[in-house]
Formats: C-alpha cells, sequence, structure tokens
C-alpha cells in the first residue's frame, strides 16, 4: 500500500518543517516541504496529500501578531484549495507558529468562515518568550491525532501562546469535547499555575481541535521528543529505570501523535 | 481615495498582557506605574482608499482579542501619560517591513520599501509624573535608534492623538566619488588616519590607519598609481586593513619574533597537531568563514565565535542581535554553505545593580546605557536573532565584572553541519571563477552600520559614530538561509560564496577576488534602500542579512530567480576576473582602481614589543569564615547565581536536536555543557563547552589560558564526548592592546594555548580577537576614566560524542550514591571567586597561585573518565571551575534536589590545605561524580587512585565534615537553592 503523504508547510520564518517531516517519516507516513510560495504557483499539487501539517517558527518574525501574515497569505491565495481540503477526509496539525496560523485561518475550532478566527493565542503573561518542558492533560475527545493518548510530557517554546476565547466560545469548545489538551500539574489541572501552565492560557487550554477531530491545534511541540534522548530528564529516569531493571524506552510520547495520523490511513 | 498618509492603532480589547507585564517589570525598578495599555501604531504613507485601510487594518487585528481605529486618538479613560516610540529614520523597521509585505499580498501591488509603512509602539501610562514619563521613555527607548513622544492626557486629546509623522530618510545627494588629497605630511596623514576623510559636514569618521599605514597608502597612490586617492578607496583600504578584518595586532612582529603571537603560537599548535593526529579530524582550520571538523563518515560540523562588543556598548539589543545572526552568516558562508544548528553565547557585564553613570563626553546626553539596560539588551538581542531564526542556542554563560562596564564583551557562536560532499565534490573547497557574475542576496544598503569595522578596532570614546548602530532583520535572513542551505547549494547555482559582515561588500567582495584574482563592480546595481547615497557608503556599509555569491553566468538568474520564490531579493552587481585589479565604476566611471595585492597585502606588518611583568603577592593572611554562611554569599553572588532567566527565554528545543539541557536536573541548574544530536536518525552527537578565567589574567595570563583550555576540555570530557576528537576556539578580547605590558599578558596568554592544545591534541579550528576593550569618558562628576576590560579569552570546545545516549549530566540521581573527586586539590586560590569575595569585602587582596594547570598528568585520567562516562559506570557529572568544589557540589544537590554528606578529609589534596581552601580552591583537573552503589567496584578498578570517594548522596542537606571531622556545612539544599536562584530572577 502507498503511503500516506503529508504536506509540511513552510517559508518566511517556520523552522520547524525538516523536524515535522522527518516525525511524519518516523511514523511510517512520506512527507514532502513545499514553500507557501510554490504552492501558490501550483495549487493542485495539494491535491496529492492527505496530510497538512503548520509546523512551528517565526512566520514573519510574529509581527503585527503572530501566525496573522502567514493566515492572511494562506487565505488571500489558497482558500478554495484549504476549504476544499479541510471539508474533506483529511488531515491538519498546527503545531506552535503553526497553531497561531490555523486558528488565525479559523479552521479551529472552525465556528466562523475561512479566514476569520474564533480563538487567539495572547502574549504570554510574563511578557516574555519562554521554552522548556510540560506535561498535558488529554480530555475525553475525538482527535484522530490523540487516539489512545491520556497525557503527554513535551516540550513548548513560545512567545504567544496564552490561549483566550470568549465565554460563549468556550463554552462551546467544552460542550463539544474539541478542548483536547491541557496543561497539568501532576497529572491535575494546572490552574493557571506557573510554569505548569507556561503561558496563563484560559482554562489551561494547550490545543483543541475542530469538531471533526481531524485537525489539531497545539502550542507545544511533539515533533520535539520523538526519541526518549531528547526528554530533558532522561538522564534522570534512564538511572530510575535502569536501577528498577527496567528497559530504557527508544522513543518519545511525541511520537505516537504522528503515528496516529499516519494509522488513520491505512 | 484616502488621504496618503493615515494611521492605524491596534489595541486590546480584554486584558492587555503586554501591558501588565511591563508593569510589573517597570514597578521591579521603582518606577510607580498603576497601569500600561499598549497599542500598535502603523503609520501608512500609501495611495489606499477608505476601503482599502478598513481592510489593511483588519488583517494587522485579530479579531478575538483586538480593535483598531484609523486616523483616531484611542481613547481611554485611565492614563496620565501617552508615549510613543517609533524608530529614528534609517532604522531597520522589521514590522513595517511584515506591513508591506502583507499589503502587497492583499492589493495585489507593489509600494514603495521604504517610504510607504512605518511601525511605533504607544503606551498608555498611568500614574506617573511627568518626570517619571521622561525617565519611562529612556527607559524603554535608545535616543541611538527610536523617537519619541510624550504627551500628557489633555495633550493627547487636544492634538487628536500623535499624528503622523513619516521618518523618512533624506540624505543631501552626494553621487560621486571625491578626491582626497594625500601630502608628505606626518602630522596630516595622522589626523587623516585617526579622524577619516574630512568634508564639507565634518570628519566621516575614523579610518583608524596609524601613520606606517598611511606611509603605505602614500607611497603607494604617490609612487606607484601617480594620483591620488578617491575616497572610496582610502575607506576601502580602511575597512580591508583594520585590526577587525587582519588582526594586525596578532600577526605583528612582536620582540623580533618574525611569525608574530598568531602563527607562532595559536596556528603552529593547531599544525603541529594536525601532523601528529594523521587522521581527518580536521578538515577546514583558519582558512574560512569558520573551522570545520569531521563529524561521521557524511558529515562535518563547523564552529565559529564571533564578538561584537562595541555595537553593544551603545545599543546592546541592536549589537548583540546582529553580532548573533552575523555568525549565524558564516556558518552559512563556511564552505558552500553550512546549516546553522546550534548558538552560542557569552555575556561578560557590569553589575546590573550599578547605577553610577559614566559619560562618552563631558555632556549628560552622553550617558552610556546602564550596567542592567546592557544586560537585558544584549539578553533580548539573541533572544530575538536566534529564536526568530529557528536555531537552537543551548550554550552560553554569564560573566560578572567591573571592568566590563565601559564595554561589555558579547560573545556570539554559532554550529553548523554540512555534508563532507556535495554532488559527489568536497563540500568546504568552493573559488570564485574567472567570468563569474557576483551576486549579492539578501536586504538593501543604507547608511546603517558604516564604519563597523574601524569603529570596533578602536576604544570606545567621544568619537565612536553612531551611525555603527543596526538592528537585525533574522526573517529576511531566514528566508534567504533557507534558500542557500537547503536550495541553492544542492542545485550547484553558485562557486562561491562567503557573508557580508564587517566592511560590507567591499570585504566581501575583493576577499572572494582574491580567488580568482580581481573584479569589476557597477556600485550603481546595489539595491538602496533610499538614494542619496555616496559611493563610498555603499561601498563600505555594514547593512545587515546579505551574503555574497560568485556564480557562472548561466546559473546566475537561476539563483535571482530562486530567491526570488522565496521573498529574497538579489542582484547582479559585478564580474570576478582575473585581471590583479580591484575596480569599482560607478554609473560607468572608474572611481576605484586598486592592485590586489596592495589591496590585500600592502599593510605594513607592525613591530610591537612587549614586557612581562611577574606579579606575586604571597597567599594573604586571614581568619576561616563560618562554612554555612559563607556558602550561602558564595551562591548568592553574580558568578554563580543561576541564569535561568536567560537559559529559559532562549528556545533550545528547536530543530529537535537538544539532548542534555542548558538548565539540568529537577532543581533546573545551569550546566557548563550542551550536548545534541544534529542528525534525526543517528544517535551521534555533539559537546558544546567553554572555559574561561579572566580573574586570573592579570596574576598570571599564562596559568589563565592553561586553566580555561583544560576546563573547555574537562567539561567536554565530562559530559561525554570522545576524548580523542575535541576541537577547541579561542576568541582573545584584550584592552589597551598597543600597551607593552598588555602585549606581555597576550603573549603569556599564547604560549599558555600553545602548551595545552599540544599536550591535549586538540586542535585550534577557529579563532577571532577584540585587542581593545577600552572605555574613555569620564565618571558621574565628569572626571575622566578610563575602564578596560580584564583581558578576556574564552576557550570555546566542541566535541563528537559517540553516543549521546551515554552523555552525562550534573545532577545527583539518587540517595546511596557514591560521590567521587577526580582529581587533586592544592593551594590555588589566586584569582578564585572565593578571594573576589573576600577582597570585596575587604578582607584580603588577591594574592597566593592562580591554579596550574599539569595537561600531561591529566590527559592520562581524562582517558579513563571518559570511558567510565560511555560505559554508564557514572550516574552524574561535574567539573569543577570558578568556585571549585563547594560549588560543583552545591549544584549537584541542588540540580538533584537531594542531598550529600561529604567528609574533606577524604579530598586528595596537598597537606597545608584549609576547610575553606579545600572547599574554594579552584585547582585544574578536577571532576565530580557521583556512582551507584553495585558500579563502585568498576569505577574505582579503572580509575585508580585518581578518584576518591569523598561521601555520600544522602537526605535532603549538604553536609560537610572538616578535616577536623567538625561537621562545618550543614544546610537544607531547598534554602541553597533558593539563594541561588535568587540573585538574577527579577530579570
Amino acid at each position: 500500500m502507498a503511503k500516506v503523504k503529508a504536506l509540511i508547510m513552510t517559508g518566511y520564518g517556520i523552522n520547524c518543517d525538516a523536524e515535522t517531516k522527518f516525525a511524519f517519516e518516523l511514523a511510517g507516513g512520506e512527507a514532502e516541504i513545499i514553500h507557501i510560495n510554490d504552492l501558490i504557483k501550483n495549487k493542485s499539487l495539494i491535491k496529492q496529500f492527505r496530510i497538512i501539517a503548520f509546523p512551528g517558527g517565526f512566520s514573519y518574525g510574529d509581527d503585527t501578531g503572530s501566525g496573522k501574515a502567514y493566515a492572511n497569505k494562506i487565505r488571500n491565495n489558497l482558500s478554495e484549495e484549504f476549504s476544499e481540503f479541510v471539508s474533506g477526509d483529511n488531515l491538519v496539525i498546527g503545531i506552535c507558529n503553526g497553531f497561531q496560523i490555523i486558528s488565525n485561518i479559523g479552521i479551529v475550532p472552525g465556528y466562523s468562515k475561512l479566514g476569520e478566527g474564533d480563538v487567539a493565542l495572547e502574549h504570554n503573561n510574563h511578557g516574555r518568550y519562554e521554552c522548556g518542558w510540560v506535561d498535558l492533560n488529554v480530555s475525553e475527545n475525538n482527535s484522530v491525532f490523540l487516539r489512545g493518548i491520556k497525557s503527554l510530557h513535551v516540550p513548548f517554546a513560545h512567545g504567544e501562546g496564552n490561549f483566550y476565547a470568549e465565554e460563549s466560545v468556550m463554552k462551546r469548545l467544552v460542550e463539544n469535547k474539541q478542548d483536547a489538551l491541557r496543561y497539568s500539574k501532576n497529572g491535575s489541572p494546572a490552574k493557571g499555575e506557573y510554569p505548569f501552565n507556561p503561558n496563563g492560557a484560559m482554562d489551561d487550554i494547550a490545543g483543541i481541535t475542530d469538531v471533526s477531530g481531524r485537525i489539531l491545534g497545539m502550542m507545544p511541540h511533539p515533533e520535539r521528543y520523538l526519541y526518549f534522548c531528547q526528554r530533558e530528564d532522561w538522564t534522570y529516569q534512564k538511572e530510575m529505570l535502569e536501577r528498577e531493571g527496567k528497559k530504557v524506552p527508544e522513543y518519545g510520547e511525541g511520537l505516537k501523535i504522528f503515528q496516529n495520523a499516519v494509522e488513520y490511513f491505512q | 481615495m484616502k488621504d496618503s498618509v493615515f494611521r492605524i492603532d491596534v489595541f486590546s480589547k480584554g486584558k492587555d498582557y503586554r501591558g501588565e507585564a511591563l508593569k510589573k517589570r517597570l514597578n521591579s525598578y521603582g518606577y510607580a506605574v498603576e497601569k500600561i495599555y499598549v497599542s500598535d501604531s502603523y503609520i501608512v504613507n500609501a495611495s489606499l482608499s477608505a476601503e482599502e485601510a478598513e481592510k489593511l487594518s483588519a488583517a494587522l487585528t485579530n479579531r478575538v482579542t483586538q480593535q483598531f481605529v484609523i486616523d483616531k486618538p484611542y481613547v481611554l479613560n485611565n492614563f496620565d501619560f501617552a508615549l510613543e516610540i517609533g524608530f529614528l529614520p534609517g532604522v531597520t523597521d522589521n514590522v513595517a517591513h511584515t506591513v508591506r509585505e502583507i499589503a502587497e499580498d492583499l492589493f495585489k501591488k507593489e509600494f514603495d520599501r521604504e517610504k510607504s509603512f512605518f511601525s511605533a509602539v504607544t503606551f498608555f501610562i498611568k500614574g506617573t509624573d511627568g518626570n517619571s514619563a521622561e525617565m519611562i521613555s529612556a527607559e524603554l527607548s535608545n535616543p541611538l535608534i527610536n523617537r519619541t513622544k510624550i504627551f500628557s492626557k489633555s495633550d493627547y486629546e487636544k492634538n487628536g492623538g500623535f499624528g503622523v509623522d513619516l521618518p523618512i530618510v533624506h540624505v543631501k545627494e552626494h553621487a560621486s566619488a571625491d578626491e582626497v588629497k594625500i601630502i608628505d605630511d606626518d602630522e596630516y596623514l595622522s589626523k587623516l588616519g585617526k579622524m577619516g576623510i574630512e568634508d564639507e559636514r565634518g570628519f566621516r569618521g575614523p579610518l583608524a590607519l596609524d601613520l606606517p599605514s598611511m606611509h603605505a597608502v602614500r607611497d603607494y597612490f604617490l609612487k606607484v598609481e601617480k594620483r591620488m586617492p578617491r575616497d572610496i578607496e582610502l575607506e576601502a583600504i580602511a575597512q580591508t586593513w583594520s585590526e577587525h578584518c587582519k588582526h594586525t595586532i596578532f600577526s605583528a612582529e612582536i620582540d623580533g619574533e618574525k611569525d608574530g603571537v598568531f602563527k607562532k603560537y595559536i596556528r603552529a599548535a593547531t599544525m603541529e597537531i594536525i601532523k601528529r593526529r594523521g587522521d581527518n579530524f580536521c578538515i577546514s582550520i583558519f582558512e574560512d568563514n569558520a573551522g570545520g571538523i569531521e563529524f561521521d563518515e557524511n558529515y562535518m560540523v563547523s564552529d565559529k565565535v564571533e564578538t561584537h562588543n562595541s555595537p553593544s556598548a551603545l545599543d546592546p539589543f541592536g549589537g548583540s542581535i546582529t553580532g548573533i545572526v552575523g555568525v549565524n552568516r558564516d556558518e552559512m558562508g563556511f564552505g558552500l554553505g553550512a546549516l546553522p544548528i546550534a548558538n552560542r553565547y557569552g555575556f561578560c557585564l557590569a553589575d546590573p545593580e550599578d547605577n553610577d553613570p559614566i559619560y562618552r563626553s563631558k555632556d549628560k546626553s552622553s550617558r552610556m546605557l546602564s550596567p542592567r539596560r546592557i544586560m537585558e539588551g544584549v539578553v533580548s538581542g539573541v533572544n530575538s536573532g536566534g529564536n526568530t531564526s529557528g536555531i537552537p542556542t543551548p550554550q552560553g554563560f554569564v560573566y560578572f565584572d567591573k571592568s566590563y562596564k565601559g564595554k561589555p564583551l558579547v560573545f556570539v557562536g554559532t554550529v553548523g553541519l554540512l555534508p563532507k560532499k556535495i554532488n559527489g565534490k568536497p563540500s568546504h573547497i568552493k573559488k570564485a571563477q574567472n567570468g563569474d557574475l557576483i551576486v549579492v542576496a539578501g536586504g538593501r544598503v543604507g547608511l546603517d552600520g558604516i564604519h563597523g569595522a574601524t569603529f570596533s578596532s578602536e576604544a570606545l570614546s567621544e568619537g565612536s559614530p553612531a551611525g555603527a548602530v543596526q538592528i537585525g532583520d533574522p526573517i529576511t535572513q531566514k528566508k534567504m538561509s533557507d534558500a542557500i542551505v537547503k536550495e541553492a547549494r544542492d542545485m550547484e547555482l553558485y562557486n562561491s560564496i562567503t557573508d557580508n559582515g564587517a566592511g560590507g561588500i567591499s570585504c566581501s567582495v575583493a576577499e572572494m577576488a582574491k580567488e580568482s584574482g580581481g573584479f569589476v563592480v557597477d556600485l550603481e546595481k546595489v539595491p538602496l534602500k533610499y538614494p542619496g547615497l555616496a559611493p563610498w557608503q555603499i561601498w563600505v556599509s555594514e547593512s545587515q542579512e546579505r551574503m555574497t555569491f560568485s556564480c557562472s553566468p548561466e546559473k546566475a538568474q537561476k539563483l535571482i530567480d530562486l530567491f526570488k520564490s522565496r521573498g529574497v531579493e538579489a542582484t547582479v552587481i559585478g564580474t570576478f576576473n582575473d585581471s590583479s585589479r580591484a575596480i569599482v565604476k560607478y554609473k560607468g566611471e572608474v572611481i576605484f582602481d586598486l592592485d590586489m595585492d596592495f589591496l590585500h597585502n600592502g599593510l605594513p606588518r607592525k613591530i610591537l614589543s612587549s614586557v612581562t611583568e611577574k606579579c606575586s603577592n604571597p597567599h594573604p593572611a586571614y581568619a576561616e569564615p563560618e562554612h554555612g554562611v559563607l556558602l550561602k554569599e558564595m551562591l548568592g553572588r553574580l558568578n554563580m547565581s543561576s541564569f535561568e532567566f536567560i537559559s529559559k527565554q532562549f528556545d533550545h528545543e528547536v530543530l529537535s536536536n537538544s539532548c542534555t539541557k542548558p538548565l539540568q536536573g529537577k532543581g533546573r541548574v545551569n550546566s557548563n555543557t550542551s550536548v545534541i544530536k544534529p542528525l534525526f536518525d543517528s544517535y551521534k552527537g555533539v559537546v558544546l563547552s567553554q572555559g574561561m578565567y579572566p580573574s586570573y589574567s592579570d596574576h598570571d595570563p599564562y596559568r589563565m589560558a592553561l586553566a580555561s583550555i583544560d576546563t573547555a576540555f574537562r567539561n567536554a570530557v565530562a559530559s561525554g564526548a570522545n576524548i580523542n576528537k575535541i576541537a577547541i576556539l579561542d576568541n582573545f578580547c584584550w584592552c589597551d592592546s598597543l600597551n607593552p605590558a598588555r602585549l606581555g599578558q597576550l603573549k603569556e596568554a599564547a604560549k599558555g594555548c600553545y602548551d595545552a592544545a599540544i599536550a591535549y591534541n586538540a586542535p585550534f579550528v577557529s579563532g577571532k580577537d577584540s585587542m581593545f576593550n577600552d572605555f574613555k569618558g569620564y565618571d558621574s562628576s565628569f572626571k575622566e576614566v578610563k575602564i578596560s576590560a580584564l583581558p578576556t579569552l574564552l576557550v570555546s570546545s566542541i566535541a563528537v560524542c559517540d553516543d549521546v545516549r551515554t552523555a552525562q549530566t550534573i545532577d545527583f540521581k539518587s540517595e546511596g550514591d557514591a560521590v567521587y573527586l577526580v582529581g587533586k586539590t592544592s593551594k590555588e586560590l589566586c584569582g578564585s571567586e572565593y578571594f573576589s569575595h573576600l577582597s570585596e569585602k575587604g578582607i584580603i587582596s588577591q594574592g597566593g597561585v592562580v591554579p596550574s594547570t599539569d595537561c600531561e598528568k591529566y590527559i592520562s585520567y581524562y582517558k579513563k573518565y571518559s570511558e567510565a562516562v560511555s560505559s554508564s559506570l557514572i550516574a552524574s557529572s561535574i567539573t569543577l571551575e570558578t568556585g571549585g568544589l563547594a560549588f560543583a557540589l552545591s549544584r549537584s544537590a541542588m540540580a538533584g534536589l537531594i542531598g550529600a554528606e561529604i567528609d574533606l578529609s577524604s579530598v586528595s589534596a596537598d597537606s597545608n590545605l584549609r576547610d575553606d581552601e579545600i572547599l574554594y580552591s579552584e585547582s585544574q583537573g578536577r571532576i565530580l561524580c557521583s556512582v551507584r552503589k553495585d558500579k563502585k567496584a568498576g569505577f574505582e578498578k579503572l580509575m585508580g587512585e585518581n578518584a576518591k570517594q569523598i561521601g555520600e548522596v544522602k537526605g535532603s542537606k549538604l553536609c560537610v565534615k572538616g578535616i577536623s571531622g567538625k561537621t562545618i556545612i550543614d544546610e537544607e539544599i531547598s534554602l541553597l537553592h533558593s539563594v541561588y536562584k535568587k540573585r538574577l530572577a527579577k530579570y
């Protein structure tokens, strides 16, 4: 059977394209990095793919607000193709800057027409870019990407990850079970407590899905935790596992998200 | 049609997080601010209809959280003052460039690049009077790059907001090359060299050419060319011959030694090591923009560390961001183009709490930025440059000393990854061919960054050119970098590549032309930000984010088209040839015509002499302090405190290559090494570290250098490097370098470099020097003052780690593990952090001996230790550096958030040592590690006498028994941890 193909968007400062491509490949898929200008020039390219990933990065340097300019570019030039893609049985994932982009495009949570966002990722409440690791709880949801995942230990790095939605939107997210990923502290809700919730996100939201479960946006970076030795505390974990006579794992928790995407088409 | 000039303000509908964070920051600095609202302001100078203006505003606004107003004041009730901060004309405005791109995509038409859009930020501040509004404005802006407006609430309302002043650059047209008079008059020539060319507007800025250099210029023009030089020729010679580019001091004849310091010590060590090794470890050394070593069968890794000190003193943000993106370009221009995979940083700063002003001239407005502003600026410059470029920044340090108050030292480095072969051809070999076109890609040229190279070759003083200040544009560079390293390189679209750094295209073109033998440039083809630049300005401007290529004529257009499709401008500006002449034309007229050999080799070598001063003070006598109190005082010192606030704001996870982190263990303690995994599908790694002991320099520069290399090397070994695959880089940041005593120190340090490198078989693969880190100005009472940075040698190490899964971190892992100290402790405290502490308290003055380094002895047990790490015999590993055993123990314990019981009588030490000396001596060659009980026998067997168990990981306290058997330290780790974290936490 032919491997499923993922389109990895790039250009204008997206910078996690190579590792995102590798994540899909390690998960058993095929992936191709395509510059947005090449896609605009040859719009039918999109038809070759069943998955589109918007990787992390600093598109347009976050100027005028993260993700905004890249989302405008999609809306101005590729809205038809994107509408068609997301209405089909295809998958989209937006990670970090990619989440900022797809929430500006509006495909997560997907309550308004393409090009109109319903949620925002605001400046971190402490006012600074920050990189570290967080724990996430996965609530009951219908996301393809999160099948079989109950929690995630995963790195993050952003200056604008502070999730915000109006009360009515938040309510709808919860009702529809789109509120998939939340920052946690020792398995319990982080309740806004820094550094467990690293940015002040409303209701500890770290990621949301669309209604269908085929589109996922998340601030943390699962593609940065494909191998165990990428974990921030792996030297400690390794010692503990060895002392308990247990095997040290090879892979990291982020891989499962990409495996789920690939398996969806098998 | 809408008025051609209008203003958009975008502001938060709800909670304003930026305003709140800023309020907190200002409160912590003592400003009584109650509330701040921030609005993003865009000034538009373009023909747009009212409908288009609305559409553009909507595109700049997040509809969920923001609102906009067009040409209307953003009316708020709750503020006292409004402050607008924008850029001065000509300063890079990245946000404005993005707005232009947004507008162009939205309306499918082009706008003038520099005149159509401008950005500013407006702050509405509650709770401040006129005076502190001025102070807040000064706090948030830099007069060298920003323009500010302050309105009271009533003025803001009366004027209907801030209006639409356009910061358009108006340059008085000066589009010709002027002849400069050269006469045989030393006084005239000296002045010309020192002050620069004089025109109707005054002196243009230093050429930084000394009299012997001016004599060479005089002889060349009068005797060889038989004509007067033009300004552009003199300016270009000054750039090419600058200390910054030619390392005139490092290569000068010194004390009758023809080879000079660099060749005799640094280069010689490497050449000898390469010969002795006889392997392929060193691939490209000293010849390119960076140094390259073998990584594995298919790849090499390259490394380069730069300094950006002078610009950072004036505009710390601009200085450090241009520094980091500049050294990224060194990697993009290494060989045929390396992918930047990790950044390094190092900041040598004055105490951020020092508020005593210093001035560049006898004028209050010339006040230098405070040490705190400099620290914040250089940190946020690397934050912005590194994070935005998507290059991880795992490895770095901060070091504080009052000698860095006049000029901070800003080290920035980048590691690159390059396949050894590209399409079957060696990737580190490149050559501009006769007939190749010269292509320049990236940003446009403006007046920013003129005289950067000559400026950094001099001490910072009143005459330093503010025009040297620039701001980086990392996104333009990121677009260019991807197009080069991920596309053009492998399509073989160019024959040679180099970056534009100091001296701009005058240096990059002339440098690359050495490969072909000459060039002709048509200067009017260089894309400009705005008209009116004089030819010499176009030629030497250091406007950022530019690379120069040599392309065969049939491929040049392909390269230009590729760049265009990636949003990057590229242009053919001339041709490389083999004429032996360097020729620049402007609108058809030859305005620059020099012999290539004179341009590159005409600089007379300096002849210098040095003196070596032995300073020896006896080991001071003082009473031993109470140890619990002392340890907490030490952990609260600037040089020991956690700089987590820096580590966590630099993305070290991007590219997915991070294995051991800048903050280690549950306690998140700063480590001195980072291990990265450059390839997605391989466990082979790269170890990065450094060593640096400026506090030893004035006491014993030879030992300082040995210790620095030992530390850089030992750090790599301790965290998992293959001991046979460690390379080093040198960065000499000296001061007052024509002073024979300073030169004596330089020579001694270089000797130390030679000896240690040879002993460790660790070649220098790249280096850089900055010789005049001096400030000449005035103190708070306007008395003349000179502040010279401590002679500072940074030794960086880069090593291959065979399997990252055996890398080690500093944190104690588990109760019951045995704690070992490898190496021997001697009474070596001169220059130590402990003696600095006692000196600052007025208890002693520095004395005794600087730590000696016995490389031959150390290497024998480092080899064994390296084996212990790679065979997973140990559970934690940390070297002893500044702060000695006490600091290493504390760090491992704080990182693991677990205690230890230590017995100093078990430490392998000379017999005459007291407890405080054992704890704080900075003897080299030592590593502290912990070992799981059942691995003790294996470890001891391997290490033999070189490792001694000194205690055990245990409990929640650090308990230390002195040599008499008495408990001298008994402190909760949680308490030590909070002291360690506190000092710099507020930044």
